[in-house]
């Protein structure tokens, strides 16, 4: 039965709702407007909020300086690619966890989780000697496979949650009417498990997008995704926080858009489960 | 095979075999004006060049410091020139990590670098970084503040007559502060001018044994007077100020004076950014009457990594960017307010750069007065003004930097500040094995 919500609590959440959403929207919208303005008004003190004369001119000198499009294929091609990598070995292990668990299983995935515990400077030196030996350096396959493996504790983690919802008497079922292991996976699992699937996919390209440290690390000229774009304009000595905040609202622009469309998904699988 | 297919395949095989001979030089390099500007003039360099292509990475300045350090130390060979600073040119000679540098050209010109950034970028008689712009530090002041306050500043003003006019200037009702300067902790922000400042003071960081020297009178009154100074004069929050939030109180006009890297003249002096444009003076860093100013020194050049397979085109576009020739193309293109400063002698020279830059003398005054192989009052062990040139400087001067930024925030006091920079750093000297 329905709770009986007075009005006057509802006005209550609602405001308390839309105050945390605009707290936390703040800093990207105040990016967003500063990117249309001059420099000077960029540091005015007090700030300027709205009226100000617009200008787009940031965004063509951002333009000029640099391939803005090259840095996002780089981003698309890495994040993309590591974590549809991430997904095919993530969905063999989370079910093997799922569903055919054993004694360790609990410390494998705590194991796995233990490994993002590490500062990643710590391994800097070691993670560049190999990717160096290999001829990895500046490679999109190299930042593909490094992001796979550092986002992979987490892809296995979500799925794993997820598999665990499904009974297994369904797989059981399809088992008997002799399917494969790998049709087992293919066909029965994977389509019942799409949302949590989807918002794993989701989140994990939002974090292979923003992932910073190794992308910077790793990559010089030729694979540099947008997070070495956004380096790229900033200075501690010199305020280009116009030019800044234009190179940033580029390069979380399509990472927005993607978030925004896909919210309802994104929403279904965080909160998948929680409620049986 | 017909024939145009043979013909188109020869046309490609051949635009191939071009494309493979032309040498790509890739090049690590900072944000700011100077190094853009010249990345938008490369053409000329291409186009003399055409058998070298060049491929940019621009980065902020301490990701790249980190970045390419990663790279040097393992030999990754990612960059084939490299921006860095005066204070990793020393102590990368010395690992044998860079390469003398001795094909810039005929028509070069060694001789006509400031002997100051010249002597820093210099180990063994031999150049291993040519200097693509100079800075030192120098004072900044809002001659209509000193004007209707009766204050004259004479061009090399002691610490003292910059003390007592911050506390004349100030006007915190009307959120004007006398003197702006750097309390951000770090060893490229407080501690550079902390350290350039102790140097006018008589304090050094070490003395000719290597043993730290926080526990000495200088360093003492150093920090009581650079503590009791912002306190009194200086803008609130001033522990997280650093070069850019200074910046912004200085173009504001918030203050009334500001000390600080000479590069900021071009920005305070600029009308599209700055609000007190024209009623901005320069005047020496100040001294205490020890010899000393309190003033730094910094050059960003480029450098070939040792064991490049293309140091000969390498230093062929080093001998281009830092050459006479660039300042001229810099000058006939955008004007010579914006050729790049402090590495040339011909350049202070030229009346047309006096004209057009009226901080140049300034400029040129302050790197002259700064000696980096000799930079206190007493003798040092070490290179550098405002850093010691040693691998271990990085770690510990961010780590005093912390404990001074905390004393001027009021979370300690000085003397406890002092005492745990002490023994910071005899901690880690101790421990990279220069004291016992």
């Amino acid at each position: 039965m329905a709770r009986n919500v007075s009005t006057q609590r509802k006005l209550l959440t609602t405001v308390v709702a839309w105050t945390i959403a605009i707290l936390i929207f703040f800093p990207i919208l105040w990016t967003f407007l500063t990117s249309f303005k001059t420099e000077a008004q960029a540091i005015a003190s007090p700030p300027v909020f709205l009226f100000f004369d617009w200008t787009t001119e940031n965004y063509f000198e951002v333009q000029s300086r640099s391939d803005y499009f090259k840095h996002f294929m780089n981003s698309v091609v890495v994040s993309f690619g590591s974590t549809l990598l991430g997904l095919v070995i993530a969905i063999p292990s989370a079910w093997a966890m799922a569903f055919a668990p054993t004694k360790r299983t609990k410390d494998v995935l705590m194991w796995m989780l233990s490994t993002k515990m590490m500062p990643p400077v710590g391994v800097l030196v070691p993670m560049y000697l190999i990717f160096r030996n290999t001829g990895l350096l500046d490679t999109r396959t190299g930042l593909v496979i490094v992001l796979t493996l550092i986002n992979l504790p987490i892809i296995i983690w979500m799925l794993y949650t997820y598999f665990k919802e499904i009974p297994g008497e369904i797989l059981e079922a399809a088992r008997m009417d002799g399917a494969s292991l790998a049709k087992e996976i293919v066909y029965v699992l994977t389509p019942m498990a799409i949302p949590g699937i989807a918002s794993t996919l989701l989140l994990n390209i939002i974090l292979a997008w923003n992932e910073a440290f190794w992308t910077l690390n790793l990559s010089a000229a030729k694979a540099a995704p947008l997070t070495a774009f956004i380096a790229s304009y900033s200075s501690p000595e010199g305020l280009f926080y116009a030019k800044l905040s234009a190179a940033s609202t580029m390069a979380i622009a399509p990472i927005l858009i993607l978030g925004w469309f896909s919210q309802k998904q994104l929403v279904r699988g965080l909160t998948f489960g929680a409620v049986k | 095979m017909n024939l145009r297919t043979f013909l188109l395949g020869t046309c490609s095989a051949v635009a191939l075999a071009g494309l493979a001979q032309a040498e790509t030089l890739t090049i690590a390099t900072v944000n700011n004006g100077d190094m853009i500007r010249m990345q938008k003039l490369a053409d000329d360099f291409t186009s003399k060049n055409p058998d070298i292509e060049l491929e940019w990475v621009t980065l902020e300045e301490n990701v790249l410091r980190q970045r390419v350090t990663t790279d040097i130390a393992t030999k990754g060979g990612q960059y084939d020139i490299m921006t860095i600073g005066t204070y990793e040119v020393p102590i990368w000679a010395k690992q044998g990590w860079l390469l003398p540098l001795d094909k810039l050209g005929a028509d070069y010109d060694v001789d006509d670098l400031l002997p100051a950034i010249r002597s820093g970028l210099t180990i063994d008689d031999k150049l291993y970084a040519a200097p693509f712009y100079g800075e030192s530090s120098m004072v900044m002041y809002r001659k209509d503040l000193f004007e209707k306050a009766g204050l004259t500043m004479p061009d090399a003003p002691t610490w003292d007559f910059i003390a007592d006019a911050a506390r004349k200037i100030t006007d915190k009702d009307n959120e004007v502060y006398g003197i702006c300067l750097r309390g951000k902790a770090g060893w490229g922000e407080n501690m550079a001018f902390l350290t350039a400042t102790a140097n006018s003071f008589g304090a050094r960081w070490f003395d000719e044994n290597w043993k730290p020297q926080f526990d000495q009178p200088e360093w003492k009154e150093t920090m009581e007077f650079y503590v009791k100074l912002m306190n009194d004069a200086g803008p609130p929050g001033a522990s997280s100020n650093g070069f850019n939030e200074n910046l912004s109180l200085f173009q504001t006009g918030k203050c009334g004076m500001w000390i600080d890297a000479t590069v900021a003249a071009s920005f305070v002096t600029n009308p599209n950014e700055s609000t007190v444009a024209d009623k901005v003076g320069f005047a020496l860093a100040p001294d205490k009457g020890l010899g000393k100013r309190g003033n730094w020194l910094w050059a960003w050049s480029l450098a070939v990594p040792a064991g490049s397979q293309k140091s000969d085109a390498a230093q062929k576009f080093i001998g281009w960017a830092t050459g006479k020739d660039y300042l001229k193309l810099v000058a006939e293109k955008e004007g010579w307010a914006n050729v790049p400063p402090g590495t040339r002698t011909s350049l202070y020279e030229n009346p047309e750069y006096q004209k057009a830059a009226p901080f140049a003398k300034m400029t040129l005054d302050s790197i002259n007065s700064a000696d980096p192989k000799n930079p206190a009052v007493k003798p040092v062990p070490y290179v550098g003004v405002q850093f010691v040139a040693i691998p271990e400087f990085q770690g510990l001067g961010t780590a005093v930097g912390q404990v001074f930024s905390a004393a001027l925030a009021g979370q300690m006091s000085v003397d406890q500040a002092l005492a745990s920079a002490q023994q910071l750093a005899t901690r880690e000297m101790t421990k990279a094995g220069y004291i016992k």
